[in-house]
């Protein structure tokens, strides 16, 4: 699995004079950015023609960190302005890294919306179940009944399986990997990047300084341990279904491409162009 | 819709689409609002027709944010709205003024607040396309008062969007988007264009948000192999964030300072039977129509009146209003709306001579004989 060595992976794909990174030891969010990295130097895509795109929160900090073309939007806006470079410029390849509040709260609709239209953007979602910039407020992910500076006495807000709401929403290709299986994690985004339409990776990451904290989930490396320990790969459950019980289902979950947007649009132009 | 000599009879609306493609956009993104709905369903039928692409977006937040994207990767972009649409608009305007990406939103202004009115005609957002957004930032408005003029004042937006890398709002009314006149389609050689500056520089060279002299930076595409961070947090000359409050400060004093500083560039306006006029009448959009035909009334009975009409709204014409004030006896503001132009004629006018309003906000038109009774007696809002 190892592309390039790693200390050429940094001088090439990160802006090093931008580090350090404003994470907090332990956070998921820089081994997440990793996977992404990593899968876009396996795919071979050309620096100049990768567009990273991101909403707010502290997921969406990864793009200053990566030499690419990079544009850190409005809270919950990214795909929206995604969509607006993909459908100017469809030659180049557009990734969007968004946290879990900012791709299903603020951002929900647009999330939907790109999805239905199955747009060429390859949609990257860090979720840490929490809202992490603003200091851990619960977000459409956090399990019912856990804490959150929000939440003081329990969360009784149902979470989003968010890898079913963007399938059901019209994804082509869906996957969830985490912090912790890094390598799945590349695979599913080198997927999604040759998928030509709306892909959707959900990696599961942790934020020990709020969600931790909040939850008595231990530091960092225990956080690690846990999706170690409880996450099963769909393949191990469509054999043996009693794997999956009590478990977060990994891997991936669909794989149907469909008429990409862009590409419906050009049939348009070349039909009508004068 | 009848075409000859190179006329033809069109509303407002599809003026504003012939400016924008003779400007160059092809790009546009929106959702739909009356009155400004024909400028999406124009823009549909004919963008494709020239290879250029639009898409009907989810809502306003994601129509402006698209067309941020579309100007980011190399196209001219454009958005129509009406005041609800317009008032979600205003996080990502604020956005594309300080990230400094060229774009423009036309406000086909309705009745308002909230839903209001929505087929009648208002002027309600002249406040709001100044201030819409929080921060301090740039504002640029355009109002045109005719089919002709929306075609080339929406050819001014994009080149004036373009030379200073900002938003720049065509603020419509609903009288003249969709009232019917004539439209005269210019050749391409009798239109001005202007596009943004692109760097000349190699890529490794390129410091992206550094301003050349006339304070506006040099803008390259994404895709074009000047790999760049743009971000709505503020940023150094290299485009990444900073804290620094010094550099902060400067940065929003630039952006603001780019448009000020060049208010002459972007002055319009037009003064009607202002040679010897003792009382002058302020007006602009579909009210000016109003108050030219209740001058020419006035001036029959021997009235010294004349008008003075913006057609650059934002930044505010200090100078021009000055002048009108050294001269006038009286001025009268007439809008649709509670006098939120008066304001700033009346900040720079008001301690040189009187300064009075006459306002309608129940979306009928101001009528000539409303502007005639105000000035020669009564006042419609008293
Ligand atoms: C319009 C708007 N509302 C609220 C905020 C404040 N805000 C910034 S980040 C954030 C939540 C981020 O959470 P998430 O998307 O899960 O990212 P994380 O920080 O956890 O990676 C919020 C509410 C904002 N920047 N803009
Ligand atoms: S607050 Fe949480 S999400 Fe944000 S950097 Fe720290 S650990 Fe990561
Ligand atoms: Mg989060």
């Amino acid at each position: 699995m190892t592309n390039t060595n790693c200390n050429e992976m940094t001088q090439k794909y990160y802006r090093v004079d931008r580090m350090p990174h404003i994470w907090c030891p332990g956070c998921g969010h820089g081994t997440l950015m990793n996977t992404v990295v990593r899968a876009i130097d396996k795919v071979g895509l050309n620096k100049d023609d990768v567009v990273v795109v991101s909403g707010i929160g502290c997921s969406s900090r990864a793009p200053g960190y990566m030499d690419f073309n990079t544009l850190h939007t409005t809270h919950g806006r990214a795909l929206a302005f995604a969509t607006g470079i993909k459908m100017a410029n469809p030659k180049l390849h557009v990734i969007v890294i968004m946290g879990d509040g900012d791709s299903s709260a603020i951002g929900g609709n647009h999330l939907i919306h790109a999805a239905r239209r199955n747009i060429d953007i390859t949609t990257i979602v860090f979720n840490n179940n929490i809202y992490g910039m603003t200091g851990g407020q619960f977000s459409p992910t956090t399990p019912y009944g856990d804490f959150a500076t929000t939440a003081p006495f329990g969360n009784i807000d149902k979470a989003f399986d968010l890898c079913s709401l963007a399938q059901g929403a019209g994804a082509t290709y869906v996957g969830r990997g985490t912090a912790y299986h890094a390598p799945l994690m590349q695979k599913l985004i080198e997927k999604g990047l040759e998928n030509k339409g709306f892909s959707f990776i959900e990696g599961l990451s942790l934020c020990p300084t709020y969600y931790g904290r909040k939850n008595k989930k231990g530091n960092a490396f225990k956080m690690h341990s846990y999706f170690k320990d409880n996450c099963v790969d769909i393949k191990v459950v469509e054999k043996n279904p009693e794997k999956g019980e009590n478990k977060i289902l990994i891997g991936e979950f669909y794989n149907s491409p469909k008429t990409e947007y862009t590409e419906g649009y050009q049939v348009i132009i070349d039909k009508f162009q004068k | 819709m009848s075409n000859n000599n190179g006329y033809k009879l069109v509303q407002g609306n599809e003026a504003c689409v012939e400016g924008a493609l003779a400007a160059g956009m092809r790009f546009y993104a929106g959702y739909p609002i009356t009155p400004s709905t024909e400028i999406a369903e124009i823009s549909a039928q004919k963008l494709p027709q020239i290879g250029g692409k639009f898409i009907q977006m989810e809502d306003e937040l994601a129509s402006m944010a698209a067309i941020i994207g579309g100007s980011l990767a190399g196209l001219k972009s454009m958005t129509a709205t009406s005041g609800p649409g317009f008032s979600l608009m205003q996080e990502n305007i604020g956005y594309a003024a300080l990230a400094e990406i060229p774009c423009v939103i036309v406000n086909v202004q309705r009745g308002g607040p909230s839903t209001g009115m929505p087929t009648s005609p208002a002027q309600g957002d002249i406040m709001q396309a100044k201030w819409g957004t929080h921060g301090d930032h740039p504002s640029i408005s355009l109002t045109p008062n005719s089919v002709q003029e929306t075609y080339e004042y929406t050819i001014k937006a994009f080149n004036i969007a373009e030379k200073y890398r900002t938003p720049v709002v065509l603020l419509m009314d609903e009288t003249v988007g969709h009232m019917r006149e004539k439209l005269k389609i210019k050749d391409s050689s009798e239109i001005e264009v202007i596009n943004r500056k692109k760097p000349t520089c190699e890529p490794k060279d390129y410091v992206a948000y550094r301003p050349d002299e006339d304070m506006v930076p040099q803008m390259a595409s994404f895709g074009e192999g000047y790999r760049y961070h743009v971000t709505g947090l503020t940023h150094d000359e290299t485009g990444f964030p900073t804290n620094n409050n010094d550099v902060s400060g400067k940065l929003v004093q630039r952006i603001v300072d780019k448009v000020e500083k060049n208010i002459d560039d972007i002055t319009y306006y037009e003064e009607y039977r202002m040679e010897d006029a003792e009382i002058v009448i302020v007006a602009f959009g579909g009210v000016s129509r109003a108050a030219k035909s209740a001058i020419d009334d006035m001036r029959e009975k021997n009235i010294k009146v004349g008008m003075f009409r913006p057609i650059t709204i934002w930044p505010f014409l200090e100078k021009q209003i000055n002048d009108v004030a050294q001269k006038a006896k009286e001025i009268y503001v007439a809008e649709m709306n509670l006098g939120q132009y008066f304001l700033e004629v009346d900040r720079v006018a008001g301690k040189k001579c009187p300064v009075k309003k006459i306002n309608k906000i129940n979306g009928e038109l101001i009528t000539p004989n409303e502007i005639t009774y105000a000035v020669t007696g009564g006042a419609i809002n008293d």
